[in-house]
């Protein structure tokens, strides 16, 4: 499957298995960066790992601190290889940008649940689209 | 989005490589916004001071940015982890790296104000000056109740905005987004500031948008408009609200909605300490806490966090010896989010009246929490 017309946000590739979660995340509050590990218990990604994912969410919600805790992601080597949002905000935006992880907004309209876990992906960013290759 | 020639030339690492990054955050945004240009804004205020919120990784990432990056702007800073007068147990690694991130500030330009609440400590601009305010409580306050236009910024675009002097048109800075489509309704009388922020708490998670209409809400005092832009900022993306609107789409916050968000959040009944300050105390708040505590002692330790610059007013008309006499320990330039001051060794639940400060104490610091309001708080624990 091709996902094409997804608007550009931070160039580049990154490829890695789709981690999806319909739920918001808090960067600053729900993620360790030394683990790469999601903390909040309430949340449906909860001690998942991001490192190497596909991340797929609809946005970050939070402090606006978050963009760090992107950044240090990156800095222990735990961060995702590219982020997919359905609206992405300003958090993951500037986070992902210092980062240099690759990050595309669905089309409009393109619901997350289209996305299914644990799939192999690629995000190229610059062609706007993500490459979903079922096994 | 279309850049002026020397700013393609900064993107391009022309001048240098901190530049260089804070133009990379600035297009991101600018496309995550579908801003079509770069404006110039008077004022960045950056968040990100810390050492709990951004960790080593940011400590290193601010000490070399430091090093070529100047402030282009006006630019004051959010609050630190401790207060250097009282360090009390906190750890020399902390005071070692919470310095290391101060100093990077410094180097850049920053005045060093540790405060969440620059709109009471600073002299405000007119009304519609672009500003850039990553503290999501002086984003809201500043849209909302100041005529100030800001977006929710990121810690790391308040930061580029700052050296750049530069911020995307989008979102909040334009007049579309500043009218809400959204409009939260209530059905009870609200009796203390907790219950502005059970309602700004649930007006941010259940409005994607970036306004909100607050209906039945006609005006506010300051404490309570602390407390709701506090909650609005922490749950979601809105950056702003009205006093009602014209927007169709309507949602209750009754009784029922206001109890589910204290369940979420108030998941104490009891604890062994208090702290009052997120966002940091005022004036205002430090005149209410000293009328509440006359003649009186707090049975249980009490932390109050205000800026170094309202503490400093405080004594010199008397207040800040009034509140101590309560029992009451101040700390400066610091806040109750993300405190090292409270951690789970040391308490295993809180006592708050912000539901700001309950939300990361219970996320970040992993303590339970037990919200109450002021008067509450004084009635109960002070004789």
């Amino acid at each position: 499957m091709i996902i094409s017309n997804c608007r550009r946000i931070v160039g580049g590739t990154g490829e890695g298995k789709t981690l999806v979660t319909k739920q918001p995340i808090n960067f600053l509050a729900m993620v360790n960066a030394k683990s790469g590990t999601i903390t909040d218990p309430l949340h449906e990604l909860h001690d998942k790992s991001l490192k190497g994912s596909v991340l797929i969410l609809p946005y970050a919600i939070g402090s606006s601190v978050g963009a760090y805790a992107i950044y240090s992601l990156k800095e222990y080597g735990n961060a995702p290889s590219a982020v997919v949002c359905s609206k992405v905000d300003i958090t993951t935006a500037s986070g992902c940008a210092l980062a240099e992880i690759p990050v595309v907004d669905l089309p409009d309209g393109t619901p997350i649940s289209i996305l299914k876990q644990g799939l192999k992906a690629r995000v190229e960013a610059d062609a706007r689209r993500i490459v979903v290759e079922f096994s | 989005m279309e850049l002026a020639r020397d700013e393609e030339k900064a993107l391009d690492g022309r001048y240098d490589e901190a530049l260089a990054s804070a133009y990379r955050i600035l297009v991101a945004i600018g496309e995550a916004t579908d801003a079509q240009k770069l404006v110039p804004v008077k004022w960045a205020h950056i968040s990100g001071v810390n050492y709990n919120t951004i960790g080593d990784g940011g400590m290193r990432f601010l000490e070399k940015f430091s090093t070529t990056a100047k402030v282009a702007v006006k630019t004051t800073i959010n609050p630190m982890g401790y207060d250097r007068s009282k360090p009390e147990d906190i750890s020399p690694s902390f005071q070692e790296r919470q310095e290391n991130i101060a100093s990077s500030y410094e180097r850049m330009g920053a005045t060093a104000s540790f405060t969440c609440t620059p709109y009471e400590v600073f002299d405000l601009p007119q009304k519609g000056t672009a500003v850039s305010f990553a503290e999501s409580n002086a984003a809201v306050f500043s849209n909302s109740l100041l005529g100030l236009k800001t977006n929710k910024e990121s810690a790391l675009s308040a930061l580029a905005s700052s050296v750049t002097g530069k911020t995307p048109l989008s979102d909040l800075r334009l007049e579309e987004a500043r009218n809400p489509k959204i409009s939260i309704e209530t059905d009870f009388d609200f009796r203390t500031e907790l219950d502005y922020g059970l309602l700004g708490y649930f007006a941010g998670k259940s409005v994607k948008d970036s306004c909100v209409a607050l209906n039945s809400i006609s005006r506010l005092d300051t404490i309570q408009a602390k407390a709701l832009c506090a909650a609005i900022g922490t749950s979601g993306s809105c950056g702003m609200f009205t006093f009602g609107g014209k927007s169709k789409e309507k949602i209750l916050f009754g009784k029922k909605e206001a109890q589910s968000v204290m369940d979420e959040l108030s998941t104490a009944d009891d604890a062994d300490i208090i702290t009052l300050g997120s966002p940091q105390l005022g004036m205002n708040e430090l005149g209410l806490l000293a009328k509440l505590t006359e003649f009186k002692k707090f049975t249980k330790r009490c932390i109050v966090f205000c800026s170094r610059a309202i503490y400093n007013d405080a004594i010199k008309i008397g207040l800040a010896s009034k509140i101590e006499k309560s029992g009451a320990d101040f700390r400066c330039d610091s806040c109750t989010c993300l405190t090292p001051y409270v951690t789970k060794d040391k308490y295993d639940a809180v006592i708050t009246n912000s539901v700001k400060g309950a939300y990361y104490l219970s996320k970040s610091n992993k303590v339970k929490v037990a919200l109450k309001d002021i008067k509450t708080i004084a009635e109960e624990y002070t004789q």
